[in-house]
Order: structure tokens, then C-alpha cells, then sequence
């Protein structure tokens, strides 16, 4: 089994869970974070006070698969996720070493 | 027969200037006055409350909004025990009111202050004694101890804002000289704009002010507070004709125009100089133009509230934007910046622009130039008086409170947290 963690665009979120159900993936985990690689930040400015804002919305979304779906998954999340602009974001993979379903305690394979 | 007629007609004829003298209730100004009270009350606990509320940090939004309530409650409670009598008693040498009306003696159901109950009138000024001493705090949020900042409310309004209240609107020795001020531009915005940068320059600047960025919690909530200090002010300024008259109607008018002008004015030139027209900017914009009609609200025209509302976004946006940067000052949300800079432009363009068709005071460009010197002495003695009594209530504040500051992990961990054991916002 393989974690697959994306960091996207947050508009892009849509387009990504649906490239995800049509490969058959039914669950992720999504979480809202900040981050920043070479996309710039922006300045807000209140009374003459000019702040920069170095940290950019991002989504990180987790998927946990069986290894050999991992490179379609992988694809899939790259092909969706992309707008060619600076900040499209990242998409790592590691190993996973357990799964348990708690409803019915399956593990393995049969639990993601 | 004509014996006997005369003794009951010379009755009547010698009662007669007796009664044409005597004021008479007016129930058109006093449901007027009633109704502007409340728009003035409305002005602290919402409208200032959210304005300075939404520009501090989420983690002292809670904070600077109780500093504000607590402000009110504590003006309502000083003013009905001694705040009234001392501004409004009578005069005693030009300083201050006798203690006649200590607890609101000697006012009943019937007792009339011009044409409307004195009780009505009481409360209106209660509104303003109020929000004065509520613009302090614009000052010295984030790092004021709550303790300190009650005891500071029930000193300043005592020592501060009662005598300049009397001297200005109580028959004291301002109101002797001449000096204009229609709704406050003294009483109200120099008095407290002065107050809070002394009490500023004494509490020190906040833990990384010019290093960290402070956001504002909310520019909505600002926004919001604006709009609301922008109604309510219809009641400050409009209200202080003391009567449902064309006066009334007047100051209505150069109110709204002036504080539309100086948000447009403070917008571009924010626009301008800084490439953005901010929310903050076009509210702050308003809340400077309100505050400089304020003090010529009742003796200018339409054309002169162009030019005060003009001057004021400009300013306004000068001091708060550049000056305060140049001068390193930590006045933390401008209310020296806003309210005592604009109100003393507000106080000299009085002395300008007064009209005598308005209210018959002349200004310097109807032909009356010494107006302008003595708005400008009554200028120049409300900061003397308010720097030095504002710096000894200081020093007895921090006698009886054991120091005004919060410790630096309070500052650090945030004033709702530490002082309130509440939190603003519960977000997910």
C-alpha cells in the first residue's frame, strides 16, 4: 500500500476528487494549509502598514492505495491538478506499513 | 363697573411677561432629542466597538470591545452621580459646575432644560461624556490592563472630560470667549485624541510594532462599526441643535456631506500613494470627515463641509499613513491620529467658515478673523489642560492598579485569553 500526498491549488480541488472517483478511489482525506516554493506571496496593506504575506492557500489531500494503483493515481491527481501557472504544487508517495477498517476491523488491503 | 374690571385685567397684564419669558416643552425637539440620544448611545458598545474591534488582533477583538462596553456602562453610572453637575452646574469662576445637581438633584419630571425635560438633555450629553472617553482606548489596545483602563474611565471622565465639557458647553470660560463648537470638535475628538496619545507614549508601543505584522481581525467588522458611527452621528451632530428645527436640518446635511467627501478623499488618495483603495481607508475616510463637521456642524454651509471633508481624508490619511510611521508613535488604531488631528482641522475650519446665516458667528471669511485665534486658543488650552491631567491620572491609575500594562506573556498569549478567558471567533 502507498500514501499518495498531493499539495494543489485549492480551486483545483474539484477537478482532482473527480479524476480520483472515475479511477474507482471512493475516500481521501483533505486538509486546507499554507505553503509557499517558488509562487510568490502577495502584500495586504491596512492604514499604510504594508504587510507581505509570504504563506499561499493550499490543499493537501491524502490517499491511501494499493501499490499497484499507485502510478495511475499519481497521473491522474497530476493530469487534474494541473494549470500550468507557478503554484500548481507537489505530489509525494510512501509506503504504508498498516491499514485497519474500524467498522468491521479489516486490515490490509481490504480496508482501503 | 370699569373699578371694579381693572383690578383682574391688571392681574393678568402683570403676570403676562412672566409667562412669555418662561420656556415651554417642545414635544417635537423633545422626541427629537430622545431619538438622538439613542443614535449617540448606539455609537459606543456598536459602532466604536466594532471599528476598533475589527481592526485589533482576532486576539484582542474581545478585549477592545469590552474596553469600549465597560467605557459606556462606567460614563452612564459617572455621569448620573457627579459628571452632570460638575460640567453643567453652575458656573463657578469659568471652571467648573457646582455640585447642586450631584445624583441629579433638584431634576424632576418637570424640570426643563430650554424646551425639552433636563433629564432628556442630561442623557444626550451622558452619550457624549461616553464615547470620549471610549475613543481613549483606540490608542492603547493590546497591551492595557482591564483593571487599569476602569480605573483610568472613572478618573478621566471626573477630572478631564467634565471640566472641558463645562468650559465649552456649560457656560464656562470658553463658552465666555466666544469659542465655537458645535458638537465636540473640543469636548469630544482633541480632548480624546490628546488623552490617547499620552496614555500611548506612557504604555510603551506594542511587542514587535514596526517588526511583526498586526493583522486586523476583521475590516468587515470595521466597515460595519463605520457605518454605524456614520448614523449615529446624525443623532451627535444634528441632535445638537438641541431642538427639531432648520438648524437641525442644517448640521444634518453638512454632517453626511462631509464625511461622504472626506471617504472619497481618503480613498484616492490612498489610491494614489499606496496603489490600492483599501475598505479601511474608504471607512477611516468617513469616520475623519465626521469628525472634523463635528465642531462646525451648526455654524457652516454646504460648500464649507466640501472643503472640511476634503481636507480631513486627506489629513486624516497623512497623519495616520506617514506621520505616525515618521514619528514612531504607538497609537495603536489613530485616535490621536483621526479624532485629534481632524478635530483640531474641524475646530480651526470653524473659524473660518462660520456663517452668520447659519447661526450668526462669523468665521474669518465673513469678515471676523479673530474667530480663528480664539478657536485656536481654545485649541491650544484643551491639549495643555488634557496632556498634563491626563498624564497625573495616569500615574494615579498606575498606583492603585500596580502598573497599566499586561506582562509580556499575556501581551504575548493575547488580551481575550488572558484577561477574558473567552475567545472571539470559534472557526473550525
Amino acid at each position: 500500500m502507498k500514501k499518495i500526498e498531493a499539495i494543489i491549488k485549492p480551486f483545483k480541488l474539484d477537478d482532482v476528487k473527480n479524476a480520483l472517483n472515475e479511477l474507482g478511489i471512493q475516500g481521501m482525506t483533505v486538509t486546507e494549509v499554507k505553503g509557499y516554493g517558488r509562487q510568490k506571496g502577495h502584500t495586504e496593506i491596512y492604514r499604510g502598514a504594508e504587510y507581505v504575506v509570504d504563506f499561499v492557500p493550499k490543499i493537501k489531500l491524502e490517499v491511501v492505495v494499493a501499490a499497484e494503483m499507485t502510478d495511475k493515481v499519481v497521473d491522474a491527481i497530476a493530469q487534474s491538478a494541473l494549470t500550468g501557472k507557478v503554484g500548481d504544487g507537489k505530489i509525494f508517495v510512501m509506503p504504508v506499513e498498516q491499514a485497519v477498517r474500524v467498522r468491521t476491523g479489516e486490515k490490509g488491503k481490504d480496508a482501503i | 363697573m370699569k373699578k371694579i374690571l381693572l383690578v383682574p385685567v391688571a392681574l393678568l397684564l402683570s403676570v403676562l411677561p412672566a409667562f412669555a419669558e418662561e420656556a415651554v416643552l417642545d414635544t417635537g425637539d423633545t422626541a427629537w432629542i430622545i431619538v438622538a440620544t439613542a443614535l449617540v448611545m448606539m455609537m459606543t458598545p456598536a459602532g466604536l466597538a466594532l471599528f476598533y474591534g475589527g481592526m485589533s488582533r482576532s486576539k484582542n477583538l474581545l478585549n477592545t470591545y469590552a474596553m469600549t462596553f465597560a467605557a459606556y456602562c462606567l460614563a452612564s453610572l459617572v455621569w448620573v452621580c457627579w459628571g452632570y453637575t460638575l460640567a453643567f452646574g453652575p458656573d463657578k469662576g469659568g471652571i467648573i459646575g457646582g455640585l447642586d445637581h450631584l445624583f441629579l438633584n433638584g431634576i424632576g419630571i418637570d424640570t426643563l432644560s430650554g424646551t425639552i425635560p433636563a433629564s432628556v438633555f442630561a442623557l444626550f450629553q451622558l452619550t457624549f461624556a461616553g464615547i470620549t472617553v471610549a475613543l481613549v482606548l483606540g490608542s492603547v489596545v493590546d497591551r492595557m490592563k482591564f483593571s487599569a483602563w476602569l480605573v483610568f474611565c472613572l478618573l478621566w471622565l471626573t477630572f478631564v472630560y467634565s471640566p472641558v465639557a463645562h468650559w465649552v458647553w456649560g457656560g464656562g470660560w470658553m463658552a465666555e470667549m466666544g469659542a465655537l463648537d458645535f458638537a465636540g470638535g473640543n469636548v469630544v475628538h482633541i480632548n480624546a485624541g490628546i488623552a490617547g496619545l499620552v496614555l500611548a507614549l506612557m504604555l510603551g508601543k506594542r511587542e514587535g510594532y514596526g517588526k511583526e505584522a498586526m493583522f486586523p481581525s476583521s475590516v468587515s467588522l470595521t466597515a460595519l462599526g463605520a457605518a454605524l458611527l456614520w448614523f449615529g452621528w446624525f443623532g451627535f451632530n444634528a441632535g445638537s441643535a438641541l431642538g427639531a428645527n432648520g438648524l437641525a436640518g442644517s448640521a444634518f446635511l453638512v454632517t453626511n456631506t462631509s464625511a461622504a467627501m472626506a471617504g472619497m478623499a481618503w480613498m484616492f488618495a490612498e489610491w494614489i500613494v499606496s496603489k490600492r483603495p483599501t475598505l479601511l481607508g474608504l471607512a477611516s475616510g468617513v469616520v475623519a470627515g465626521l469628525v472634523a463637521i463635528t465642531p462646525a456642524a451648526g455654524f457652516v454651509n454646504l460648500p464649507a463641509s466640501l472643503v472640511i471633508g476634503l481636507v480631513a481624508g486627506v489629513l486624516g490619511f497623512y497623519s495616520v499613513a506617514v506621520l505616525k510611521h515618521k514619528l514612531g508613535y504607538d497609537d495603536s488604531l489613530d485616535a490621536f491620529g483621526v479624532h485629534g488631528v481632524c478635530g483640531i482641522w474641524g475646530a480651526l475650519a470653524t473659524g473660518l467658515f462660520a456663517n452668520p446665516v447659519i447661526s450668526g458667528a462669523s468665521g474669518l471669511l465673513y469678515g471676523n478673523p479673530g474667530q480663528l485665534w480664539i478657536q485656536a486658543i481654545s485649541i491650544v488650552a484643551t491639549i495643555a489642560f488634557t496632556a498634563v491631567a491626563t498624564l497625573i491620572i495616569v500615574y494615579v491609575t498606575r498606583l492603585i492598579t500596580g502598573g497599566l500594562r499586561v506582562s509580556r506573556e499575556d501581551e504575548m498569549m493575547g488580551l481575550d485569553n488572558a484577561i477574558h478567558g473567552e475567545r472571539a471567533f470559534e472557526l473550525d
